[in-house]
């Protein structure tokens, strides 16, 4: 089967319909846009789909009930190629909770070891949780990060407990605040510590993300006044309209108005700047692809027929490819755009 | 079907349809007043909009600056107390209109 057919009957696979309608590549060509690859700076390694919660936005479709695991020689086979490729110089480890794989901090210990930034997402309240499944505390967390500089990437949808509960599940807000303030009293946040706590926003619902500087300056404002809380940046991301919230879009009938307005607010400049273009995206089995979100929609990279994994990882054969594109896609083109670390224009 | 389609809205420029000098002209200023960070912000103007939208009970304008105020970054906390201060403010105008029922209460030796 040829890679075009191949990939027809995936994306045929996600909703033809859907792609007929909001078709991203026509956008390109209207835009007389290519967005071919800029290099490989990032691996993200989803190394779990098993999550202490079960949030509504969620593209991974996460929860307790979740078995994906990354195994031992599928982490050891990425630390290689981290090792063996000097341009790749960020490890970003998500899932699910990443700190829920058995595995997870032999990984963080050894891509530190081989002097790589290490950025993990991190939902806070595992912290709090410990593993869903076997009760195992993670309360070493807050610790354990600061004593290897990990960059903190947490979800925090709002500032106030309305919006943050609504979207993470009931007692999540109270929770994160506990689980922030463990990680600022080991310096994260904090001037001069250099370590890094970063939030990600994304909108409770059918709306695209204020603007990115407005947003940051609300929460570090409200954050300190109400909690004490200090951090560095905040990310704002667009929801992308795959999975669980797509589905929960189909129910609320707000689908169709929800893809017109990313594709009305499509932004050539965000385009230029998203983030398959200089990360690629590996799954808890080892497989690869452009991005999370096609890692979920298992929009799978091929080389030579076959899906490209970590074990036959072809750095100048991925840096010439072509990154699959579908109508999710508008999400991160809309507007200021959206990637994992926020606004791309 | 509704009277007020939700659809409708986005034919709003179908009103230039005999007038599409006075229309631009609207349209320019409407976006100039309301579509920009000026001496008030995207925010706090969106904010205005939602209460002026519930006085005059404008179905489409509620929807599209409900939308507004989650992009500029409000919350529904902030967008209640608009519609208080609305609701307020329409009260207190038919309250301050009792000075007009006194003065003709007096006229006639009642008051």
């Amino acid at each position: 089967m040829s890679q075009a057919h191949a990939l027809k009957r995936k994306i045929e696979a996600i909703d033809r319909s859907d792609e007929v309608k909001y078709d991203f590549y026509k956008t390109l060509g209207d835009k007389r846009q290519e967005l071919p690859p800029l290099g490989i700076d990032t691996i993200q390694v989803n190394i779990t789909k098993l999550c202490n919660q079960s949030c509504v936005h969620c593209h991974v479709d996460a929860s307790p009930r979740r078995t994906e695991q990354m195994d031992l020689d599928t982490a050891n086979r990425c630390l290689e190629i981290l090792g063996e490729h000097k341009e790749i110089k960020n490890l970003d480890i998500t899932g699910g909770a990443p700190e829920l794989n058995p595995h997870f901090d032999r990984l963080v210990r050894e891509a530190v070891k081989l002097g790589k930034r290490v950025m993990v997402r991190h939902n806070l309240t595992v912290t709090i949780d410990g593993n869903p499944v076997t009760g195992e505390s993670k309360s070493y967390l807050p610790r354990f990060y600061a004593k290897n500089g990990v960059e903190v990437i947490s979800s925090l949808p709002y500032y106030q407990e309305y919006f943050t509960d609504k979207q993470r599940g009931k007692g999540v807000f109270e929770k994160s605040i506990r689980a922030i303030q463990l990680l600022n009293a080991e310096g994260y946040g904090r001037e001069g510590s250099g370590l890094v706590l970063n939030f990600v926003y994304n909108p409770v619902g059918a709306f695209l993300p204020a603007p990115q500087e407005g947003l940051e300056a609300d929460f570090k404002r409200e954050l300190l006044r109400k909690h004490g809380i200090v951090f560095n940046n905040l990310y704002t991301i667009t929801n992308m309209p795959i999975n669980r919230f797509k589905q929960q879009l189909k129910k609320l009938g707000a689908y169709d108005e929800y893809m017109t307005r990313l594709v009305n607010a499509y932004n050539p400049a965000a385009a230029e700047g998203v983030m398959c273009r200089s990360l690629v995206s590996v799954g808890y089995d080892g497989r690869i692809y452009d991005c999370d979100f096609n890692q979920m929609l298992d929009l799978e990279i091929t080389g030579n027929g076959e899906p490209m994994t970590v074990f036959n990882f072809d750095y100048e054969g991925l840096i010439k490819r072509r990154i699959i594109f579908a109508s999710h896609c508008f999400g991160c083109t809309a507007g200021s755009g959206s990637s994992c670390g926020g606004t791309t224009a | 079907m509704d009277y007020y389609d939700p659809k409708d809205l986005k034919r709003f420029s179908e009103i230039g349809k005999f007038g599409q000098e006075l229309m631009k002209k609207f349209f320019d200023y409407y976006n100039a007043a309301t579509g920009e960070n000026g001496a008030l912000t995207k925010r706090e103007k969106a904010l205005i909009a939602l209460a002026v939208a519930h006085v005059k009970k404008c179905p489409y304008c509620i929807d599209a600056y409900t939308t507004q105020c989650l992009e500029t970054g409000a919350d529904p906390e902030q967008m209640t107390e608009a519609i208080h201060v609305a609701a307020s403010m329409e009260a207190g105008i038919t309250l301050i209109h009792g000075i007009q029922m006194h003065n003709a209460l007096e006229k006639q030796g009642a008051l």
